[in-house]
């Protein structure tokens, strides 16, 4: 059997320095070779494995046909955003894990094939779109994975769909939270494009709660409301000294960058600090995106610190093999319990300790112990905490009667409709925690959504 | 976009502009804030609210030149542009009646004291203002506090207006006169902290407005973090306001400092590239 055709990537050495992609995406012929691999099972395993549920083997083929443009219409028939799903997914959980072939270790490369069908017909027009308008109106609030998903759902079926942003720039978590070099802003902008022509309307700095409630667009005419307002309020480790200068949350660490553009200070008027010695806290994608963008805002070193062990880490292997090759340093088994600050309130050593894990508790999960007397001292000049999120808080809490959990999230039944009639939600507000969960929320909210409006 | 309908110079290098932005207009609040980008590569710039009118669907603000965004913004004219304006963010001033209220404003807080006293007043409240400045000519807003205050006092520390010396020396002889229900402060840091100290002792409660580093404003970043009763709160939405006697001042004041250094060379570039530069070699 022939093996998995390997995703193109730059030198390390090289893309550490600037904020390009990392990975090149395949030639035609690499590609060729790797449609040609796929089993075209008559019960694809794949697709159960798929929160949006892609015909997966159907685009493929296509793809071995040489066809990439009927390729992106299967695909488009499931998704909106198949260049980002291409490039985020954790396709090693989702679809990959439960191909056939992933027994031998050598499933498809099915994002890579997905992102390939993307980006060659990228600047294609779009065609044959002629969709029947049925004048009903659908508000989505926040313009991330899981608006745009179910937003774009929503369209597709003639629906007028208007999508209300609270920031100066829309894609939510995927504008100002995944790095350039995982996802370029040119791919996102295509992709939101596409919907922009397909109509679906896009109004910015508009805080739903705040500039206006949920109560005010129903009387503004909108049938149904899809609430998908993301994570809020970080995480702080509630450890000494966690408020000096230069410790930053990733999500601010991450905003200036990605979405203020502060790698191009003073070019563009945000500031950020370039730390020299960087500590960053976390396991996640998140913490090895904030560690990347460091390395790359020219940081001499940088330590990624985990209390459990590699294994453990909620981060993408490939992410985690990309942050290695990049020179990030893996400290795992150990977590801070102090953060030390000079005369002028910088931070400038994190006291760490040691910690071994437990045996596994009734969730399964071993939990870390500090070691006594385990402790020393890192230097650094800045770290970055990325420790997870709340949900935002704005939203519910100015939302009269819209029932949340006790952590703050909308709870919904199971076709995704909250506590108000005609108020669905879905995304990390409800408790998703990543761009493919929140993507199949959208889209079962979607449906949802057009059978509580036609019923 | 949204328009400057109207721009006056109020003070030293103190504006005032009028921002056509009417879904704001309609929902803020005294004691909110909004946050204004000027064009693509501008920053995000909290500002608190300074007036509301509805009817023409204007809010506005009042801002002094410190640095490179609130120069560029004082450089536009009425008719002119500005990329993006969101709001209203915060919670609003608790408007009700407490007795008397006392509100201390420094500088340019003034101008954000405004709209809060003009709500109490309303309710029943007998207003007292203390204004401070450097000096007389950094006065501002004095006819429109006076309007709504029932005492206007000023403090200055060259004494050119009203009582030579701080806003806490007019506050202490308040305090002395009659009982006062509420403070509220808004203004430096360090004025912010002197008025909460003087009001600890006498257990007056004390409302302060704070304007750490913001970013987006909508409680995502963590940026404007600050130590309320030792934990961590955030003051784009616990805030802005809170209690001036469990603020951790000297942290606040030190974050403050963060990017000094980075906002000086950003305000000189634009400022040099302002310069005309035809005549030099």
């Amino acid at each position: 059997m022939s093996h998995k055709i390997k995703m193109p990537q730059r030198d390390p050495q090289i893309r550490k320095k600037d904020f390009k992609q990392v990975n090149i995406g395949y030639t035609k012929e690499e590609m060729l070779l790797e449609a040609k691999r796929c089993l075209q099972c008559k019960t694809p395993m794949c697709v159960k494995g798929c929160s949006v549920e892609i015909n997966i083997p159907g685009f493929i083929k296509c793809l071995l046909e040489d066809k990439p443009k009927a390729a992106i219409e299967v695909l488009n028939q499931k998704t909106s955003l198949p260049a980002v799903c291409g490039r985020v997914c954790p396709q090693e959980n989702q679809c990959e894990k439960n191909c056939v072939l992933e027994i031998k270790n050598e499933s498809i490369a099915i994002g890579n094939l997905e992102r390939y069908a993307a980006d060659v017909t990228a600047n294609d027009k779009d065609e044959n779109v002629c969709i029947k308008k049925n004048n009903v109106k659908i508000a989505v609030i926040g313009s991330g994975p899981a608006g745009l998903t179910c937003g774009g759902g929503l369209l597709k079926q003639g629906y007028d769909v208007t999508v209300f942003e609270s920031l100066h720039n829309t894609g939510g978590v995927l504008r100002y939270g995944i790095p350039e070099f995982r996802l370029p802003k040119e791919v996102l902008d295509i992709e939101l494009n596409k919907l922009k022509n397909l109509g679906m309307k896009f109004v910015l700095n508009t805080l739903i709660g705040r500039t206006k409630t949920v109560q005010d667009l129903f009387e503004e005419g909108f049938k149904a409301i899809f609430i998908a307002v993301g994570a809020g309020l970080p995480i702080f480790p509630n450890l000494p000294g966690e408020n000096l200068n230069h410790i930053y949350c990733a999500n601010e660490f991450l905003v200036r960058v990605n979405l203020m553009r502060s790698y191009d200070f003073p070019n563009y008027d945000t500031p950020v600090y370039k730390g020299k010695n960087v500590v960053v806290v976390g396991g996640g994608n998140t913490a090895m995106d904030s560690a990347r963008t460091a390395i790359r805002l020219g940081a001499e070193s940088v330590k990624l610190i985990y209390r459990r062990s590699e294994s453990e880490m909620p981060a993408r292997l490939e992410e985690r093999i990309h942050a290695k090759e990049e020179g990030i340093e893996f400290v795992i088994l150990t977590k801070p319990i102090k953060f030390i600050g000079d005369e002028k309130g910088f931070v400038k050593a994190v006291e760490c300790v040691k910690v071994e894990l437990t045996e596994p508790d009734k969730s399964g999960r071993r939990n870390p112990k500090a070691l006594g007397g385990s402790n020393y001292i890192l230097e650094t000049d800045m770290v970055i905490l990325a420790l997870g999120l709340n949900p935002n808080p704005i939203l519910t809490s100015l939302t009269r009667a819209l029932k949340t959990d006790a952590k703050g999230h909308v709870l919904c039944d199971e076709t995704y409709m909250t506590s108000l009639a005609g108020v669905f939600a879905g995304g990390d507000i409800v408790g998703g925690t990543t761009v493919i969960s929140a993507m199949g929320m959208g889209k079962q909210a979607a449906k949802n959504i057009i059978h509580y409006l036609t019923k | 976009m949204y328009k400057i309908l109207k721009k006056e110079e109020i003070g030293n290098n103190v504006y005032s502009m009028e921002i056509y932005a009417p879904e704001i207009a309609k929902n803020a609040k005294a004691g909110q804030f909004i946050i204004f980008r000027i064009e693509d590569k501008g920053e995000r710039v909290p500002l608190t609210v300074a007036g509301i009118d509805v009817d023409k669907g204007s809010v506005r603000i009042i801002f002094q030149v410190v640095g490179k965004s609130t120069l560029q913004l004082s450089l536009l004219a009425q008719g002119d542009v500005i990329k993006d304006f969101v709001g209203p963010l915060g919670h609003p001033t608790e408007i009700k009646k407490y007795g008397v209220f006392v509100a201390v404003a420094g500088g340019v807080g003034a101008a954000e004291v405004l709209p809060v006293v003009k709500e109490l007043k309303k309710v029943g409240n007998k207003i007292v203002t203390i204004i401070g400045a450097r000096s007389k000519d950094l006065i501002i807003l004095e006819e429109e506090l006076k309007e709504v205050s029932d005492e206007l006092l000023f403090a200055t520390n060259d004494g050119t207006y009203g009582l030579k010396g701080f806003v806490t020396d007019v506050l202490k002889n308040v305090i002395v006169k009659e009982k006062v229900d509420v403070v509220y402060a808004i203004g430096p840091i360090p004025m912010m902290k002197a008025v909460s100290d003087l009001t600890k002792g006498k257990s007056i409660k004390t409302i302060v407005s704070l304007n750490p580093i913001m970013l987006d404003g909508t409680g995502m970043c963590g940026a404007c973090r600050v130590t309320v009763d030792n934990k961590t709160r955030f003051a784009c939405v616990d805030g802005p306001e809170f209690d001036g006697h469990s603020i951790a001042w000297k942290e606040l004041s030190l974050r403050l400092g963060l990017y000094k250094n980075l906002e000086k060379v950003s305000l000189d570039i634009f400022s040099y590239n302002m310069e005309c530069k035809c005549h030099t070699k």
